[in-house]
């Protein structure tokens, strides 16, 4: 019985984990949200793969590997130069709480969604590990 | 002077009216898409005008009284009190007026029969039936074609009115018209019709898509065919 229930909950633990609480200071999430740095070089392959970060489907950016770069957003060439670490963070989780209107999907919110497919219901595009190795990528992007 | 000024408006029109996804493909599949030998879709058409013989059209309608039908289409259906497609009346005819059993929804039979009718209209301009009973439909496609969806909370508008023209990573955005349905997309390796296009639109933002039957198509269609206005059918077009 305990290891039933055990099963059970680890099964419809992820499609039930609501994302993480956060705290948004100004236009920053000052404060990582796994309370771990990220990884930077999982973040660059975050970001350039496109079944998961989806980046460069509207982003552009210093990947010479990749032909395929979309321009529907600014290039993410030099972001770590032009907004901090916190300012980034909140840019990937929910962007619309700087602007209702941007294109720019929310990576890690479930919130104020229409008709989400089933596979993704209740889960957010990015976990928060993986926030936080993209946050730790963009970072580097000083120029 | 008078020349001068229709000349202008002309060129205004040119410049804002719509423009069909094939302005925007690169020259060789334009070549494809012109040269009846080159374009894969003639097959289809070719199967479909077989099949307008063998399975009796010909016993309401001559392939004459085709031309121009896709070009108005969606129509108002009394019977159903709202919108019906070109896909949506063949199977009614093989159904009410043939009592024959149904062709699967996007069968390849259905295909080709509907490939081949809206060939029969291919190069009049797109003229949607100005019944006013289409208004409702009109009006909730258009507000489906602006309703944010999925996870990735995009709407149809903000790819196909906002960012039309630019790319979204390798693949140019058109301005997402349905002037060349069935049509033949590379991608597909086969002919596919106009629902498999907007499923494929909802799939991508990784929304549900409406199940089958569902008048939200009927709707999108009727709305997408205002906005096209004035484009010449293509049927069978040819996309990436
Ligand atoms: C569907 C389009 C889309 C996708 C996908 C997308 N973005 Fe964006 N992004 C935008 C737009 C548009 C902006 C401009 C700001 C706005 O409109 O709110 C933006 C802004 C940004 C900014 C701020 C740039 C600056 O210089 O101010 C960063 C950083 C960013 N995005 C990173 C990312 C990363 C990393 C990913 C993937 C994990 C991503 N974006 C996916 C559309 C997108
Ligand atoms: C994230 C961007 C995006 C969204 C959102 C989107 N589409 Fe598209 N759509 C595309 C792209 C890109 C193509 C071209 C196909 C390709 O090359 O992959 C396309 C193609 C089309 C076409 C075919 C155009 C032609 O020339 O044959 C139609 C019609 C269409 N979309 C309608 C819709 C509708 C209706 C919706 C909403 C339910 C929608 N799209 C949502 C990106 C989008």
């Amino acid at each position: 019985m305990r290891a039933a229930c055990a099963a059970l909950l680890l099964w419809a633990a992820p499609v039930l984990a609501q994302p993480a609480a956060f705290q948004v200071v100004g236009d920053t999430i000052p404060a990582s949200l796994t309370g771990t740095p990220g990884d930077a070089a999982r973040g660059r392959a975050i970001v350039t793969t496109r079944q998961r970060g989806l980046c460069l489907l509207c982003h552009s950016g210093p990947f010479p590997e990749e032909p395929f770069q979309g321009d529907l957003a600014p290039s993410l060439a030099g972001a770590g130069a032009r907004l901090t670490k916190g300012q980034l963070r909140l840019r990937l989780v929910d962007g619309r709480r700087l602007n209702p209107a941007t294109l720019m999907p929310a990576y890690y919110s479930t919130e104020g969604l229409v008709r989400v497919g089933r596979a993704w219901q209740g889960r957010t595009v990015l976990s928060a590990e993986e926030i936080e190795d993209v946050v730790a990528f963009l970072v580097t992007l000083q120029e | 002077m008078r020349r001068f000024a229709t000349l202008a408006l002309a060129l205004l029109a040119l410049g804002a009216g719509p423009r069909s996804g094939f302005e925007t493909m690169t020259p060789e599949l334009q070549a494809m898409q012109r040269d009846d030998f080159a374009n894969p879709g003639m097959l289809w058409v070719a199967e479909g005008e077989a099949l307008f013989q063998r399975q009796g059209c010909t016993g309401c309608h001559t392939p004459a009284q085709m031309v121009g039908v896709a070009a108005r289409y969606p129509v108002f259906d009394a019977g159903r009190d709202g919108p019906i497609d070109l896909a949506g009346r063949i199977a009614q005819c093989r159904e009410q007026r043939q009592g024959a059993a149904p062709l699967p929804t996007e069968s390849p039979e259905a295909l080709a029969l509907a490939a081949y009718v809206a060939n029969q209209s291919r190069g009049l301009p797109l003229a949607p039936d100005p019944d006013p009973r289409l208004d409702p439909a009109r009006r909730q496609g258009e507000a489906l074609f602006r309703e944010r969806r999925g996870q990735l909370n995009l709407s149809c508008a903000q790819c196909h009115d906002d960012n039309a023209g630019r790319r979204l990573a390798g693949s140019a955005i058109p301005e997402g018209h349905a002037n060349g349905y069935p049509l033949y997309r590379l991608e597909w390796q086969g002919l596919g019709s106009l629902r498999r296009r907007l499923r494929s639109c909802m799939v991508g933002v990784r929304s549900e898509p409406f199940p089958p039957d569902a008048p939200e198509y009927l709707a999108l269609e009727a709305y997408l065919a205002m906005r096209a206005r004035g484009l010449v059918v293509e049927t069978p077009a040819i996309r990436p």
